[in-house]
């Protein structure tokens, strides 16, 4: 399994992919599809190839970064292709924009729990397109009709005279073969990979130590550096005193850019030391002002403007002149990634080229951001992407290999960059601080009208510019915009407002995180305050959404939801239409006297649709609720005189084995289209949490991380 | 010129005795195996044993180690709690990114040495050290009790 390095696929090219197609081995490209309005030609974006040594390979535009995508997205080709699983091989593929883009954004990126999504439907086609040509092949040499052939286990088989011959074999004559225009593809019954719990190809190596991130890349040659910019967002350097630095054994050179320091040494220990022995002043700017009570001030303030309407339903005006109205106000706090492998990019930068080393989930956009930044043409950046040591969104970010290669563009010979845990947290972007205000109008007990005011930055109109269309942040009110509860009229309103200093960007379970955590917040306080018990309150107004309905059912009957528990120890529930996924989870919390919080157990119930491979899909749940669940009960980056206050993992705290609930993931079977699971389990926790609390203590927390103090009474929430 | 004993072999460094062991081992000796996390001894990416006891690499002078044993994941197999340890965890599939799990294996393979059959307090307090962003507790705990067992 290649999965460490990308030689041979960085240096492949689609000419000399053709090229390989013409000396003897099946090659057959396909389309996702993407939308190119001024061009309708045939533009494939993804490579199979079969070799005459019976190997499969998937030239892959996603990146593995620990969701298993290597693996699934392998078994969808093998199983269409009736190929042995163990014959296909993964490659990263190279950076190219248009060829190997995600067709929900049309760049080359892995985000948005969009993988299986994006490749389910091209790949199986591909799949089906190769085996029909190799079992045309075959009857070929056979003198037989195709349709007396069928395909298993990488040979195609001619039953009525038990003939038989491998891929490989056949791989030449096949690609003479006409491609097949509407093959067919397997009924689901006939699957023999997909829907199986089938074992990981990235997993062995990353048990041994022999698995290669970025972090561990070491061209031949390499020096080692370190990065400080100014702690002060938007900052710049004033002057820099190296004189102690420089006396430093390995210390070997101090790089100093107008926003940012470096120092060179023999190992990144040595830079690391040279870097504290620097004496640096910084100029620091405007933003030396900005505290959190600021970046708050600015939000609320900013969502008493006038906002754009993403979704306007039914007579909302009129629902609520007629009912009785309710409102609550949530909010979130920005958000650190805090990926285990802190940031890192390795680069050889010469005078008319570079190479790069590094993971990333948007490895194009890594090469053109370095290129631009060197004043080079694209082509002459090379860049290999690894794997992942966690995304989380960070890594939809070129930031830091731009940074780098300013720093490499001074350093003779390669220089791998790594950044301190310190310098990562306090240089993130930021998952924004967000403040959503909901009301409902409620009539006879029916929910007659909905309203969710979005407030918070819009991370699409940075990052992806074509996307953000009439004010409206498609990422911002996701989830939002299909409330599951059949209510008649609804109306979402997104009022953007950027943080004053501080940048932000996507982080897992990006938009919807705030949206859920406000409407499954909001509608168990519509539930308690009708008296009637949470999940039966959610269950009579699913009949519009029976998939979600199952998993509300499923959740709470397998969590032994209404039995009984000790004091101060209660079940919340939350549910949602997530990523295409419909997720239940039921929390079991228990808040002691001082408001100290233990999750004794989390259950979740979902339908994703076709689960590809079931045991990657419970581990992205178990993974993804530990992630929620970590940020609810801990975290919060908060800015004092405009710098991060968080530094390292003492003071930014994750959540440990021995706080770590038990957990139960129940997957409902599903003949419908997969669904996204990457971020679904990250969206359900935290309300499911903070559900529980108010069922165990009777405090209503409407903010996150949950305060300690008003669980305890000390203080209103 | 200092000389160190990595998985069972004698390997010399030449660079001040202050280096923490971590960047001996990735920056000079090229096993880059053992992770860097954090610096400060909180996320556990760097655990490496001396003498069979898991150790932040990170906090460990190459100075202070003199002749003892030091065994890093690339030379963990060699053991008998870890190559059980890895075993399971291939078996319950419990990696996801995988890059604190070098760290998790040493920390694991060192408790099963000493404790063969862990309680959920003993796995806690040998585990606890080792943060997984990824969120795959539920399956180290797992994994070391089929590892235990096995």
């Amino acid at each position: 399994m290649r999965t460490n390095l990308v030689s041979e696929a960085s240096t492949l090219s689609r000419r000399d992919l053709l090229k390989a197609g013409a000396a003897g081995v099946l090659l057959v490209s396909f389309r996702l599809p993407v939308a190119h309005a001024a061009d309708e030609s045939f533009a494939p974006n993804g490579f199979i190839r079969v070799g005459n040594d019976d190997v499969v390979t998937l030239i892959m535009p996603q990146v593995e970064m620990g969701q298993g995508i290597y693996t699934s997205v392998g078994m969808i080709l093998a199983d269409e292709l009736d190929a042995d699983f163990n014959k296909v091989v993964l490659e990263h593929a190279p950076p190219d924009e248009k060829l190997y883009a995600n067709p929900v954004f049309h760049i080359q990126a892995t985000g948005g729990s969009t993988s299986v999504r994006a490749f389910w439907m091209p790949l199986r086609k591909a799949g089906a397109t190769a085996r029909a040509m190799l079992i045309s092949a075959a009857a070929q040499q056979w003198n037989v009709e195709p349709s007396s052939c069928r395909a298993s286990n990488s040979e195609v088989i001619h039953d009525g005279s038990g003939r038989k011959l491998g891929f490989g074999a056949l791989a030449t004559q096949a690609a003479t073969q006409t491609p097949p225009t509407d093959p067919p593809l397997k009924p689901l019954k006939d699957f023999t990979l997909i829907g199986k719990p089938i074992k990981r190809k990235d997993t062995p190596e990353k048990t041994n130590g022999t698995a290669q991130y970025g972090i561990d890349v070491m061209p031949a040659g390499v020096q080692f550096a370190t990065i400080a910019e100014c702690p002060v967002f938007g900052g710049k350097v004033g002057r820099v005193d190296d004189t102690k630095a420089k006396a430093i054994k390995g210390v070997r050179q101090v790089v100093v850019l107008d926003d940012l320091v470096a120092v060179v040494g023999d190992s990144t220990w040595t830079a690391m030391q040279g870097l504290a022995a620097l004496d640096i002043t910084w100029d620091e700017g405007a933003n030396v002002a900005i505290g959190s009570a600021e970046v708050w001030d600015a939000l609320r303030n900013a969502s008493k403007g006038e906002g754009v309407v993403a979704k306007e339903e039914g007579d909302v005006k009129g629902a609520f002149a007629a009912g009785e109205r309710y409102e609550a106000v949530y909010e979130l706090p920005f958000l650190a990634h805090a990926a285990m492998e802190p940031l890192n990019c390795t680069l050889h930068v010469t005078n008319d080229a570079c190479e790069l080393w590094t993971g990333s989930q948007v490895i194009a956009r890594v090469q053109s951001e370095v290129a631009k930044a060197l004043g080079l043409p694209t082509e002459k950046v090379t860049a290999h992407n690894f794997l992942i040591g966690g995304g989380f969104g960070r890594r939809l970010e070129p930031d830091m290999a731009v940074k780098a290669a300013r720093i490499a563009q001074h350093v003779e010979g390669p220089v791998k960059v790594v950044w301190r845990r310190e310098e990562d947290m306090q240089h993130d972007v930021y998952r924004p601080v967000y403040h959503d205000a909901l009301a409902a109008s409620v009539k006879d007990g029916k929910i007659t009208g909905w309203t969710q005011q979005i407030t918070g930055s819009s991370i699409i109109s940075r990052w992806l510019p074509p996307a953000f269309q009439k004010g409206i942040d498609i990422d911002a009110v996701d989830g939002a915009t299909d409330n599951p509860y059949g209510i008649p009229n609804v109306r979402v309103v997104y009022i953007r407002a950027e943080p004053p200093a501080v940048p932000t960007g996507f982080w897992r379970g990006v938009g919807a995180n705030n949206n859920f955590f406000a409407s499954e917040s909001f509608i168990d306080e519509l539930a308690h305050r009708a008296g009637e018990d949470p999940v039966a309150y959610r269950v009579k107004r699913l009949d519009a959404t029976p998939r979600l309905k199952a998993a509300v059912q499923l959740a709470a009957s397998k969590s032994g939801w209404g039995g009984a528990l000790p004091a101060r120890r209660a079940r919340g529930i939350s549910a949602q239409t997530a990523f295409g996924s419909f997720i239940s989870t039921v929390c079991e919390a228990e808040v002691d006297e001082k408001g100290e919080v233990r999750v004794h157990r989390l259950v979740s119930a979902v339908d994703t649709g076709i689960a590809v491979n079931p045991d990657t899909i419970i581990a992205q749940l178990e993974g993804g609720l530990i992630f929620g669940l970590s940020a609810a009960l801990f975290n919060e980056i908060t800015i004092a005189k405009g710098r991060v206050e968080q530094s390292n993992f003492h003071d930014y705290r994750m959540l440990r084995i021995n706080e770590a609930p038990k957990i139960e993931v129940h997957l409902i079977s599903s003949t419908e289209f997969p669904g996204g699971i990457g971020e679904t389990g990250t969206t359900a926790s935290p309300p499911a949490l903070t559900n529980a609390l108010f069922a165990a203590t009777g405090v209503r927390l409407r903010r996150l991380p949950i305060d300690r103090e008003a669980l305890a009474g000390r203080k209103p929430a | 010129m200092i000389t160190l004993t990595i998985n069972g072999q004698p390997r010399d460094v030449d660079t001040s005795p202050d280096t923490p062991l971590l960047w001996a081992l990735r920056d000079l000796l090229g096993l880059t195996g053992t992770k860097f996390g954090c610096g400060i001894a909180q996320c556990g990416a760097c655990t490496v044993h001396v003498d069979g006891e898991a150790v932040r690499s990170c906090q460990l002078p190459i100075g202070s180690v003199g002749g003892r044993a030091i065994t890093t994941i690339e030379g963990i197999g060699a053991t008998d709690a870890g190559s059980k340890v890895q075993k399971a965890w291939l078996d319950l599939e419990v990696i996801q990114c995988g890059y604190c799990q070098s760290g998790q294996i040493m920390s694991a393979a060192a408790l099963l040495a000493h404790t063969s059959n862990p309680s959920d307090d003993d796995i806690d307090a040998a585990m606890a050290g080792n943060i997984c962003r990824c969120g795959t507790y539920v399956r180290i705990r797992a994994a070391i009790k089929k590892a235990a067992a096995a």
